[in-house]
Protein backbone atom coordinates (compact mmCIF):
# COMPACT_ATOMS: atom_id res chain seq x y z
CA UNK A 1 0.00 0.00 0.00
CA UNK A 2 2.65 2.41 1.06
CA UNK A 3 4.87 1.66 -1.92
CA UNK A 4 1.94 2.05 -4.25
CA UNK A 5 1.01 5.36 -2.72
CA UNK A 6 4.63 6.42 -2.97
CA UNK A 7 4.75 5.45 -6.65
CA UNK A 8 1.51 7.31 -7.24
CA UNK A 9 3.01 10.32 -5.56
CA UNK A 10 6.14 10.18 -7.64
CA UNK A 11 4.03 9.92 -10.76
CA UNK A 12 2.36 13.19 -9.86
CA UNK A 13 5.41 15.29 -9.68
CA UNK A 14 3.59 18.32 -10.96
CA UNK A 15 3.03 19.52 -7.41
CA UNK A 16 6.72 20.19 -6.93
CA UNK A 17 5.98 23.83 -7.61
CA UNK A 18 5.02 24.04 -3.95
CA UNK A 19 8.31 22.54 -2.92
CA UNK A 20 10.11 23.83 0.10
CA UNK A 21 12.56 26.06 -1.71
CA UNK A 22 16.14 26.32 -0.56
CA UNK A 23 17.90 28.20 2.19
CA UNK A 24 19.47 30.42 -0.42
CA UNK A 25 16.16 31.37 -2.03
CA UNK A 26 14.61 32.19 1.36
CA UNK A 27 17.57 34.36 2.33
CA UNK A 28 17.55 36.19 -1.01
CA UNK A 29 13.82 36.78 -0.65
CA UNK A 30 14.22 37.99 2.91
CA UNK A 31 17.09 40.33 2.02
CA UNK A 32 15.15 41.83 -0.86
CA UNK A 33 12.04 42.21 1.32
CA UNK A 34 13.97 44.05 4.03
CA UNK A 35 15.33 46.54 1.51
CA UNK A 36 11.97 46.91 -0.27
CA UNK A 37 10.25 47.55 3.09
CA UNK A 38 12.89 49.83 4.60
CA UNK A 39 13.19 52.21 1.64
CA UNK A 40 9.46 53.19 1.48
CA UNK A 41 9.35 53.71 5.27
CA UNK A 42 12.52 55.79 5.10
CA UNK A 43 11.11 57.87 2.22
CA UNK A 44 7.88 58.65 4.07
CA UNK A 45 9.31 59.08 7.58
CA UNK A 46 12.10 61.45 6.58
CA UNK A 47 10.26 63.12 3.70
CA UNK A 48 13.42 63.23 1.60
CA UNK A 49 11.51 63.91 -1.59
CA UNK A 50 9.66 67.19 -1.72
CA UNK A 51 6.94 65.94 -4.03
CA UNK A 52 4.36 63.80 -2.25
CA UNK A 53 3.13 62.48 -5.56
CA UNK A 54 6.60 61.19 -6.51
CA UNK A 55 7.00 59.58 -3.09
CA UNK A 56 3.59 57.94 -3.46
CA UNK A 57 4.39 56.53 -6.87
CA UNK A 58 7.78 55.22 -5.68
CA UNK A 59 6.37 53.44 -2.62
CA UNK A 60 3.58 51.92 -4.76
CA UNK A 61 6.22 50.62 -7.18
CA UNK A 62 8.24 49.19 -4.27
CA UNK A 63 5.09 47.44 -2.94
CA UNK A 64 4.41 45.83 -6.32
CA UNK A 65 8.03 44.65 -6.59
CA UNK A 66 7.94 43.28 -3.03
CA UNK A 67 4.72 41.37 -3.72
CA UNK A 68 6.39 39.76 -6.75
CA UNK A 69 9.46 38.94 -4.62
CA UNK A 70 7.27 37.28 -1.98
CA UNK A 71 5.38 35.34 -4.65
CA UNK A 72 8.58 33.95 -6.16
CA UNK A 73 10.81 33.38 -3.12
CA UNK A 74 8.30 32.60 -0.34
CA UNK A 75 5.23 31.22 -2.14
CA UNK A 76 7.42 29.51 -4.80
CA UNK A 77 5.23 30.60 -7.69
CA UNK A 78 6.24 29.39 -11.11
CA UNK A 79 4.54 28.50 -14.37
CA UNK A 80 5.15 24.75 -13.94
CA UNK A 81 3.30 23.93 -10.70
CA UNK A 82 0.05 22.01 -11.24
CA UNK A 83 0.68 22.18 -15.00
CA UNK A 84 0.41 25.94 -14.87
CA UNK A 85 -3.04 26.05 -13.28
CA UNK A 86 -1.70 27.79 -10.18
CA UNK A 87 -0.47 30.60 -12.38
CA UNK A 88 -3.74 30.63 -14.33
CA UNK A 89 -5.73 30.99 -11.09
CA UNK A 90 -3.40 33.79 -9.98
CA UNK A 91 -3.69 35.68 -13.27
CA UNK A 92 -7.48 35.35 -13.22
CA UNK A 93 -7.58 36.63 -9.65
CA UNK A 94 -5.27 39.53 -10.47
CA UNK A 95 -7.55 40.55 -13.37
CA UNK A 96 -10.52 40.55 -11.00
CA UNK A 97 -8.56 42.47 -8.36
CA UNK A 98 -7.51 45.13 -10.86
CA UNK A 99 -11.08 45.47 -12.18
CA UNK A 100 -12.41 45.77 -8.60
CA UNK A 101 -9.84 48.34 -7.48
CA UNK A 102 -9.62 50.56 -10.54
CA UNK A 103 -13.34 50.27 -11.22
CA UNK A 104 -14.35 51.24 -7.70
CA UNK A 105 -11.90 54.12 -7.43
CA UNK A 106 -12.64 55.44 -10.91
CA UNK A 107 -16.43 55.27 -10.66
CA UNK A 108 -16.62 56.62 -7.12
CA UNK A 109 -14.17 59.44 -7.86
CA UNK A 110 -16.27 60.63 -10.79
CA UNK A 111 -19.46 60.17 -8.85
CA UNK A 112 -17.97 62.42 -6.20
CA UNK A 113 -16.86 65.19 -8.55
CA UNK A 114 -20.06 65.11 -10.62
CA UNK A 115 -22.26 65.26 -7.58
CA UNK A 116 -24.40 68.35 -7.13
CA UNK A 117 -22.91 70.72 -4.62
CA UNK A 118 -23.94 69.89 -1.09
CA UNK A 119 -26.80 71.95 0.16
CA UNK A 120 -25.74 74.36 2.82
CA UNK A 121 -28.28 73.89 5.58
CA UNK A 122 -27.28 77.12 7.32
CA UNK A 123 -28.63 79.09 4.31
CA UNK A 124 -32.05 77.52 4.69
CA UNK A 125 -34.83 79.77 5.98
CA UNK B 1 -3.81 12.76 -17.54
CA UNK B 2 -2.54 13.10 -21.09
CA UNK B 3 -0.47 9.91 -20.76
CA UNK B 4 -3.56 7.91 -19.82
CA UNK B 5 -5.53 9.19 -22.77
CA UNK B 6 -2.70 8.42 -25.15
CA UNK B 7 -2.43 4.75 -24.10
CA UNK B 8 -6.18 4.26 -24.32
CA UNK B 9 -6.44 5.61 -27.85
CA UNK B 10 -3.38 3.67 -28.96
CA UNK B 11 -4.41 0.23 -27.69
CA UNK B 12 -8.14 0.20 -28.38
CA UNK B 13 -9.42 -0.59 -31.86
CA UNK B 14 -12.82 0.97 -31.34
CA UNK B 15 -12.79 4.53 -30.05
CA UNK B 16 -13.19 4.74 -26.31
CA UNK B 17 -14.35 7.98 -24.88
CA UNK B 18 -13.53 7.43 -21.24
CA UNK B 19 -10.49 6.51 -19.21
CA UNK B 20 -10.54 2.75 -18.76
CA UNK B 21 -8.29 2.55 -15.74
CA UNK B 22 -8.34 5.64 -13.64
CA UNK B 23 -4.92 5.84 -12.03
CA UNK B 24 -5.18 6.30 -8.29
CA UNK B 25 -4.52 9.75 -6.94
CA UNK B 26 -2.27 10.01 -3.94
CA UNK B 27 -4.10 11.04 -0.80
CA UNK B 28 -4.26 14.81 -0.67
CA UNK B 29 -2.70 15.10 -4.12
CA UNK B 30 -4.95 18.03 -5.01
CA UNK B 31 -4.96 19.69 -1.57
CA UNK B 32 -2.28 22.21 -2.40
CA UNK B 33 -4.05 23.41 -5.53
CA UNK B 34 -7.39 23.52 -3.73
CA UNK B 35 -5.84 25.59 -0.98
CA UNK B 36 -4.35 27.91 -3.57
CA UNK B 37 -7.85 28.47 -4.98
CA UNK B 38 -9.03 29.30 -1.46
CA UNK B 39 -6.21 31.83 -1.10
CA UNK B 40 -7.21 33.43 -4.39
CA UNK B 41 -10.80 33.83 -3.18
CA UNK B 42 -9.44 35.30 0.05
CA UNK B 43 -7.44 37.68 -2.11
CA UNK B 44 -10.72 38.87 -3.64
CA UNK B 45 -12.14 39.58 -0.17
CA UNK B 46 -9.14 41.78 0.55
CA UNK B 47 -9.42 43.43 -2.87
CA UNK B 48 -12.97 44.49 -2.02
CA UNK B 49 -11.88 45.78 1.39
CA UNK B 50 -8.99 47.69 -0.20
CA UNK B 51 -11.40 49.19 -2.74
CA UNK B 52 -13.75 50.21 0.08
CA UNK B 53 -10.88 51.85 1.93
CA UNK B 54 -9.71 53.53 -1.26
CA UNK B 55 -13.16 55.06 -1.79
CA UNK B 56 -13.95 55.97 1.83
CA UNK B 57 -10.41 56.57 3.13
CA UNK B 58 -10.62 60.32 2.62
CA UNK B 59 -13.92 60.89 4.41
CA UNK B 60 -12.86 61.94 7.89
CA UNK B 61 -16.20 63.51 8.87
CA UNK B 62 -14.22 66.30 10.57
CA UNK B 63 -12.62 63.59 12.70
CA UNK B 64 -9.01 62.48 13.01
CA UNK B 65 -7.00 61.94 9.83
CA UNK B 66 -4.24 59.35 9.27
CA UNK B 67 -1.62 61.94 10.19
CA UNK B 68 -3.17 62.37 13.64
CA UNK B 69 -3.47 58.66 14.33
CA UNK B 70 -0.77 56.58 12.69
CA UNK B 71 2.51 55.93 14.44
CA UNK B 72 4.92 54.94 11.67
CA UNK B 73 7.74 53.56 13.89
CA UNK B 74 5.18 51.23 15.48
CA UNK B 75 3.98 50.13 12.04
CA UNK B 76 7.59 49.56 10.99
CA UNK B 77 8.13 47.29 14.01
CA UNK B 78 4.89 45.49 13.20
CA UNK B 79 5.96 44.99 9.59
CA UNK B 80 9.33 43.59 10.65
CA UNK B 81 7.58 41.15 13.03
CA UNK B 82 5.54 39.74 10.16
CA UNK B 83 8.57 39.65 7.87
CA UNK B 84 10.64 37.81 10.49
CA UNK B 85 7.81 35.34 11.01
CA UNK B 86 7.79 34.69 7.26
CA UNK B 87 11.47 33.81 7.13
CA UNK B 88 11.29 31.65 10.28
CA UNK B 89 8.37 29.76 8.75
CA UNK B 90 10.52 29.26 5.68
CA UNK B 91 13.25 27.78 7.92
CA UNK B 92 10.63 25.51 9.50
CA UNK B 93 9.73 24.22 6.04
CA UNK B 94 13.41 23.57 5.27
CA UNK B 95 13.78 21.66 8.56
CA UNK B 96 10.61 19.74 7.72
CA UNK B 97 11.99 18.77 4.31
CA UNK B 98 15.02 17.29 6.09
CA UNK B 99 12.73 15.42 8.50
CA UNK B 100 14.04 17.17 11.63
CA UNK B 101 11.11 17.24 14.06
CA UNK B 102 12.86 19.26 16.78
CA UNK B 103 14.12 21.98 14.46
CA UNK B 104 10.74 22.20 12.74
CA UNK B 105 8.97 22.64 16.07
CA UNK B 106 11.52 25.23 17.18
CA UNK B 107 11.14 27.37 14.07
CA UNK B 108 7.35 27.01 14.22
CA UNK B 109 7.38 28.20 17.83
CA UNK B 110 9.52 31.20 16.85
CA UNK B 111 7.10 31.95 13.99
CA UNK B 112 4.24 31.80 16.49
CA UNK B 113 6.02 34.24 18.81
CA UNK B 114 6.60 36.75 16.00
CA UNK B 115 2.97 36.35 14.91
CA UNK B 116 1.75 36.86 18.47
CA UNK B 117 3.95 39.96 18.79
CA UNK B 118 2.38 41.30 15.60
CA UNK B 119 -1.12 40.77 16.97
CA UNK B 120 -0.22 42.33 20.32
CA UNK B 121 1.23 45.45 18.68
CA UNK B 122 -1.81 45.75 16.44
CA UNK B 123 -4.21 45.37 19.38
CA UNK B 124 -2.19 48.00 21.29
CA UNK B 125 -2.48 50.33 18.30
CA UNK B 126 -6.23 49.74 18.02
CA UNK B 127 -6.74 50.24 21.76
CA UNK B 128 -4.73 53.46 21.62
CA UNK B 129 -6.82 54.77 18.73
CA UNK B 130 -10.12 53.83 20.36
CA UNK B 131 -8.94 55.44 23.59
CA UNK B 132 -8.37 58.68 21.66
CA UNK B 133 -11.94 58.53 20.35
CA UNK B 134 -10.99 57.19 16.91
CA UNK B 135 -13.51 54.36 17.01
CA UNK B 136 -14.89 52.56 13.93
CA UNK B 137 -18.10 54.59 14.33
CA UNK B 138 -16.27 57.93 14.15
CA UNK B 139 -15.97 58.30 10.34
CA UNK B 140 -16.13 56.37 7.07
CA UNK B 141 -12.33 56.46 7.01
CA UNK B 142 -12.10 54.75 10.40
CA UNK B 143 -14.86 52.23 9.58
CA UNK B 144 -13.05 51.08 6.44
CA UNK B 145 -9.65 51.20 8.20
CA UNK B 146 -10.74 48.96 11.07
CA UNK B 147 -12.51 46.57 8.67
CA UNK B 148 -9.49 46.18 6.41
CA UNK B 149 -6.74 46.00 9.03
CA UNK B 150 -8.97 44.07 11.43
CA UNK B 151 -9.77 41.41 8.82
CA UNK B 152 -6.05 40.95 8.22
CA UNK B 153 -5.44 40.72 11.97
CA UNK B 154 -8.22 38.14 12.27
CA UNK B 155 -6.55 36.08 9.55
CA UNK B 156 -3.24 36.20 11.42
CA UNK B 157 -5.01 35.18 14.65
CA UNK B 158 -6.60 32.18 12.92
CA UNK B 159 -3.20 31.37 11.43
CA UNK B 160 -1.74 31.35 14.96
CA UNK B 161 -4.45 28.98 16.22
CA UNK B 162 -3.75 26.76 13.22
CA UNK B 163 -0.01 26.92 13.93
CA UNK B 164 -0.45 25.79 17.54
CA UNK B 165 -2.80 22.99 16.40
CA UNK B 166 -0.22 21.75 13.92
CA UNK B 167 2.57 21.91 16.52
CA UNK B 168 0.47 19.64 18.75
CA UNK B 169 -0.17 17.35 15.77
CA UNK B 170 3.54 17.16 14.91
CA UNK B 171 4.41 16.53 18.57
CA UNK B 172 1.92 13.65 18.69
CA UNK B 173 2.31 11.99 15.30
CA UNK B 174 5.62 13.30 14.00
CA UNK B 175 6.25 14.51 10.47
CA UNK B 176 3.88 12.13 8.71
CA UNK B 177 2.69 12.80 5.17
CA UNK B 178 -0.59 14.38 6.33
CA UNK B 179 1.15 16.71 8.77
CA UNK B 180 3.66 17.79 6.14
CA UNK B 181 0.81 18.59 3.78
CA UNK B 182 -0.93 20.63 6.48
CA UNK B 183 2.26 22.50 7.28
CA UNK B 184 2.69 23.35 3.60
CA UNK B 185 -0.87 24.70 3.46
CA UNK B 186 -0.24 26.86 6.51
CA UNK B 187 3.03 27.99 4.91
CA UNK B 188 1.12 29.29 1.89
CA UNK B 189 -1.47 30.91 4.17
CA UNK B 190 1.19 32.61 6.29
CA UNK B 191 3.21 33.95 3.34
CA UNK B 192 -0.04 35.07 1.71
CA UNK B 193 -0.91 37.14 4.80
CA UNK B 194 2.50 38.78 4.59
CA UNK B 195 1.77 39.67 0.96
CA UNK B 196 -1.53 41.26 2.01
CA UNK B 197 0.31 43.21 4.73
CA UNK B 198 2.59 44.73 2.08
CA UNK B 199 -0.54 46.22 0.55
CA UNK B 200 -1.80 47.38 3.95
CA UNK B 201 1.34 49.17 5.11
CA UNK B 202 1.89 50.79 1.72
CA UNK B 203 -1.66 51.72 0.80
CA UNK B 204 -3.09 52.46 4.25
CA UNK B 205 -0.23 53.62 6.47
CA UNK B 206 2.42 55.13 4.18
CA UNK B 207 -0.02 56.62 1.66
CA UNK B 208 -2.16 57.83 4.57
CA UNK B 209 0.75 59.76 6.01
CA UNK B 210 1.38 61.35 2.60
CA UNK B 211 -2.18 62.63 2.30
Amino acid sequence: MSTKAKAGHDDHHHDEGHAHGSLQSYLIGFGLSVVLTAVPFWLVMTGVLDSKQTTGLIIMAFAVIQIVVHMIFFLHMNVRSENGWTMMALIFTLVLVIITLTGSLWVMYHLDTNMMPAMDMSQMP
Amino acid sequence: MSKGTATVSATADAPVFYLKDEHDHAEGGSTMFGFWIYLMSDCLIFAVLFATYGVLGGNYAAGPAPKDLFDLPLVAINTSMLLFSSITYGFAMLAMAKGKVGATQGWLALTGLFGAAFICIELYEFAHMIHEGATPQRSAFLSSFFTLVGTHGLHVTIGLIWLVTLMVQVARYGLIQANMRRLMCLSMFWHFLDVIWIGVFTFVYLMGMLR
